[in-house]
């Protein structure tokens, strides 16, 4: 892993732009491919060049060009990358115990691009992810969507809008992890009161800044966590709300409707009982898959039927692995036991990719097999969701990096001596490859 | 959605328990078990009958009576003119045995209150029983008992040098009385970081634990001598406790996860010619050749266990690699101290058997393989006639995510209807 990350890095050095998009196409061919918004392909070619996805179809329809490296993928299932809209890998850390809303703390400030969770990712089959801060506080600070490249920095694998800035979105939280002494919460009313408060001081802020529109002398002294909060309010920025009991669901509705965020609701043990309240608000749900309930007061009425559940009524549901909570890469298994308890296979396959890909407003980027999008896959042994499946390789734009068959990436995979080490990369930047 | 192709007649169901064939979102609280249905007689017919005595038969059948195994082979020679209620599933293999968990100690809600795996307040206590702890009716038994599993060794966990004792209990959920297997089955005992004292208090350092530990089997020995000579010699509950490990009563389940800390285990059971059973164990992979030769039984950690910590170096293939190297093991769901708050070694031998472990072996290590480590084979691990009635019933491979198991049935007490 590390002298192919080293020899790309010297591979990126060199090569233009320009060069890169000339790069030769790849040609997976003769796989059962799973597109997710189009039916399945049982013997297809998957055609990818530049990063994008070409085309993809029957063998006999697909033409591979002359100069692609043809790849014989028979008897393998490809699927989209996976796209986890929940997790803590990167060493990510936010808010600090100084108060319960940080909006200005960054999770892009936090992450470890070495992170071997990072590299476990990629075993799972995870090419994006929304990496957040923690639920300790009712607003732990802003989080950020990552494309698992192979990268050094942060800012290699960060995803960027339209504009250049970073994706991601905030996070809030509510129920008991972020009750505590003063000045945080100490009960369920005194939290939505310190989140109202905090709102309106983002709406007054948010006038004061309409007002002075293109006049800087009118303009409000600047706030950098007010300003995270005015994007919020915008509907520039998304909320991820961790909540789990109903009724704490329902609070999070009533501030969703009263300030006219856009809202992800994560976890939802209990959502099972209020889904006809969340399908009427609109609101999708990204849904933690665990091996029994309890553990915490919140969570023990989880249920494996809950993605079922929110489906059937109507609401758009993701499964997320709240990594280290569940382990990335078994992501799958999540979607797998959400079929056990009900829910519609094509749904679960959903729920792993494009479900999680609109909650991050990347969904005319990844989230599915479909030309022009980024060609991020995964090459499987087989069904997605059987235990005897492994993930062989994952792609993200067109590069490959994870490979079963690569030793140091079977130990990632598989766990073993040194699988928790971060990269030693140090002394890839002085132009030597030592350090390891 | 499979359907559950378990069939089964009202007469033999306990009250208010009927097949669902679509999940609905229930409490994670289940129904009260019925009581024991002793005396009743039943026949579990399986496409696939799994006896872990011999090879599967196929359209096999388990004749129950009394709670007991009457007849096990060809459903034409076992139900052949019976005229008793039938329960049918795809497979059915014997009930399976969680080699190691916390179960019934550590509460379902981990609220102070109903956290009772460990206490604090002194590095040894082995006079902790588990019988006095477990709490039959904490809802995560009942969780178990719905994946099939028949049988915990459960009881004091890690966290203290000495925590206490475990037991094997039936999934019932009944009372302790009722269900408890083997009363005192092993002394728990933790080795490595998870020894350490609170607060600065001992022991403080992995030398400070093995010479605490060392010290306290040296007692033991003294106190056990003292006895038999001085029959008026005052009683010591903890005493007792470890002269039956010095006596090879009992082993000590010692949680370890690192190679060095692995073979200190080792070394003080060698020097004071105790057993033990290796419990984690991550790092085993690193220290085979000793194990071997110690000639000791290991319960590695779950496959999915997380790999922090200690743990840092574990690997989903663990099972797959004792496999491999003939180390005598079985399998857990092993201890959790937050979500979830019960793993499903079920689950967990599915995992291990995605990473290479062969199935048969994986059945093996939740059979018949756990329950001759946790001395109990002459009841259960397998269908054998004469051996209770505890059965695992599934509408396909047990390893795969998305079988269902349809029924339980433990000590010919049948837990239907709610397939999960």
């Amino acid at each position: 892993m590390l002298f192919r990350r080293l020899s790309q890095f010297t591979t990126l050095c060199v090569l233009t732009t320009a060069a890169l998009a000339q790069e030769r196409a790849h040609a997976f061919v003769g796989a059962r491919i799973e597109p997710v918004d189009a039916p399945v392909i049982e013997r297809g070619t998957l055609l990818v060049r530049g990063g994008r996805i070409v085309a993809l179809g029957p063998v006999a329809d697909v033409k591979v060009p002359d100069d692609a490296e043809r790849i014989d993928a028979a008897g393998r299932t490809i699927i989209p990358g996976l796209v986890c809209s929940h997790s803590h890998i990167g060493a990510v850390a936010g808010a600090d115990g100084s108060g319960p809303i940080q909006p200005e703390v960054r999770a892009l400030d936090a992450i470890d691009a070495l992170d071997p969770g990072i590299q476990k990712a990629q075993a799972g089959g995870i090419t994006t992810v929304n990496v957040m801060p923690g639920s300790g506080h009712l607003l732990s600070g802003q989080t950020v969507y990552l494309k698992l490249r192979d990268g050094r920095t942060v800012e290699d694998i960060a995803i960027k809008n339209a504009d250049g800035s970073i994706a991601g979105g905030i996070k809030m939280a509510n129920g008991t992890n972020p009750q505590k002494d003063p000045p945080f919460a100490g009960t369920r009313g005194k939290a939505a009161a310190l989140m109202r408060a905090q709102l309106h001081r983002a709406l007054d802020h948010k006038k004061k800044l309409d007002a002075a529109k293109d006049d800087p002398s009118k303009a409000p002294d600047r706030s950098l966590g007010l300003e995270a909060l005015v994007e919020v309010l915008e509907g520039k920025r998304v909320v991820h709300h961790h909540t789990h009991r109903q009724d704490d669901i329902i609070t999070v509705l009533r501030l969703q409707q009263e300030f006219g965020f856009r809202c992800v609701l994560h976890h939802v043990s209990e959502g099972w009982m209020v889904a006809d309240q969340i399908a009427a608000a609109k609101v999708p749900c990204s849904v933690i898959v665990l091996d029994s309930p309890g553990g915490k007061l919140e969570a023990l009425n989880l249920s494996l039927t809950t993605g079922a559940v929110l489906d059937r009524a109507g609401v758009l549901v993701g499964f997320h692995t709240d990594d280290g909570i569940t382990d990335s890469r078994l992501f799958l298994r999540s979607g797998a036991l959400a079929v056990r308890a009900g829910m519609e296979r094509d749904k679960a396959l959903q729920a792993l990719t494009i479900a999680n890909a609109r909650m991050l407003d990347l969904q005319d980027r990844v989230g599915t097999l479909t030309p022009g999008k980024d060609a991020d896959f995964v090459v499987l042994s087989g069904d997605p969701f059987s235990v005897y499946t492994r993930v062989l390789q994952t792609w993200v734009e067109g590069k490959k990096v994870f490979d079963l068959a690569d030793p140091k990436d079977r130990l990632f995979a598989n766990g073993g001596y040194g699988a928790s080490e971060g990269q030693a990369m140090s002394m890839c930047c002085f132009g030597t490859e030592g350090g390891q | 959605m499979i359907l559950p192709l378990l069939v089964s007649f009202a007469a033999a169901m306990p009250q208010g328990e009927t097949p669902v064939p679509v999940p609905v979102p229930a409490p994670a609280v289940p129904a009260v078990p019925a009581a024991a249905s002793t005396g009743k007689t039943f026949v579990v017919l399986a496409e696939t009958l799994v006896t872990m005595a011999g090879a599967p038969i196929p359209n096999g059948a388990v004749l129950v009576r009394d709670g007991k195994i009457e007849k096990v082979g060809p459903a034409t020679e076992v139900a052949a003119g019976a005229d008793v209620p039938v329960l049918r599933a795809k497979i059915v293999t014997p009930g399976l045995i969680d080699a190691h968990s916390t179960v019934g100690l550590s509460g379902s809600r981990n609220v102070p209150h109903d956290q009772d795996q460990v206490e604090k307040s002194a590095p040894i206590q082995p006079e902790l029983r588990a019988l006095d702890a477990f709490h039959p009716r904490d809802e995560l038994v009942a969780w178990l008992r719905g994946f099939g599993i028949t049988t915990v060794h459960t009881g004091h966990g890690p966290g203290a040098l000495v925590s206490g004792q475990t037991m094997v209990v039936k999934t019932h959920g009944r009372s302790v009385e009722a269900d408890v297997v083997v009363p005192l089955a092993m002394v728990a005992v933790t080795l490595g970081d998870g020894s350490r004292g609170r607060e600065g208090k001992a022991p403080g350092t992995r030398a400070k634990s093995v010479a605490m530990l060392r010290e306290h089997l040296q007692k033991a020995r003294e106190y056990v001598a003292k006895r038999q000579k001085d029959p008026d010699t005052a009683l010591d509950l903890a005493m007792e406790t470890t002269g039956k490990v010095l006596a090879g009563e009992v082993p000590l389940l010692v949680t370890v996860h690192r190679a060095h800390d692995i073979l200190a285990a080792l070394r003080v059971a060698k020097e004071f010619g105790v057993k033990i059973v290796l419990d984690g164990a991550a790092e085993a992979y690193l220290v085979g050749p000793e194990i071997l030769a110690a000639g000791c039984a290991v319960i590695p950690h779950p496959a999915m266990a997380r790999t922090g910590g200690e743990l840092k170096n574990g690997t989903m293939e663990l099972a797959k690699l004792l496999h491999d190297a003939k180390v005598p093991f079985a399998l857990q769901s092993g201890y959790e101290s937050y979500v979830p708050k019960t793993r499903v070694v079920l689950w967990e031998a599915g995992v291990a058997v995605g990473r290479g472990l062969p199935a048969d072996a994986a059945l093996r290590a939740l059979t018949i393989d756990a329950a001759k480590l946790l001395g109990i084979a002459a009841r259960t691990g397998t269908l054998e006639v004469g051996k209770d009635a505890d059965l695992a019933m599934f509408d396909g491979d047990p390893f795969e995510y998305t079988t269902h198991c349809v029924g339980t049935v433990i000590d010919g007490v049948q837990y239907v209807g709610a397939p999960r």
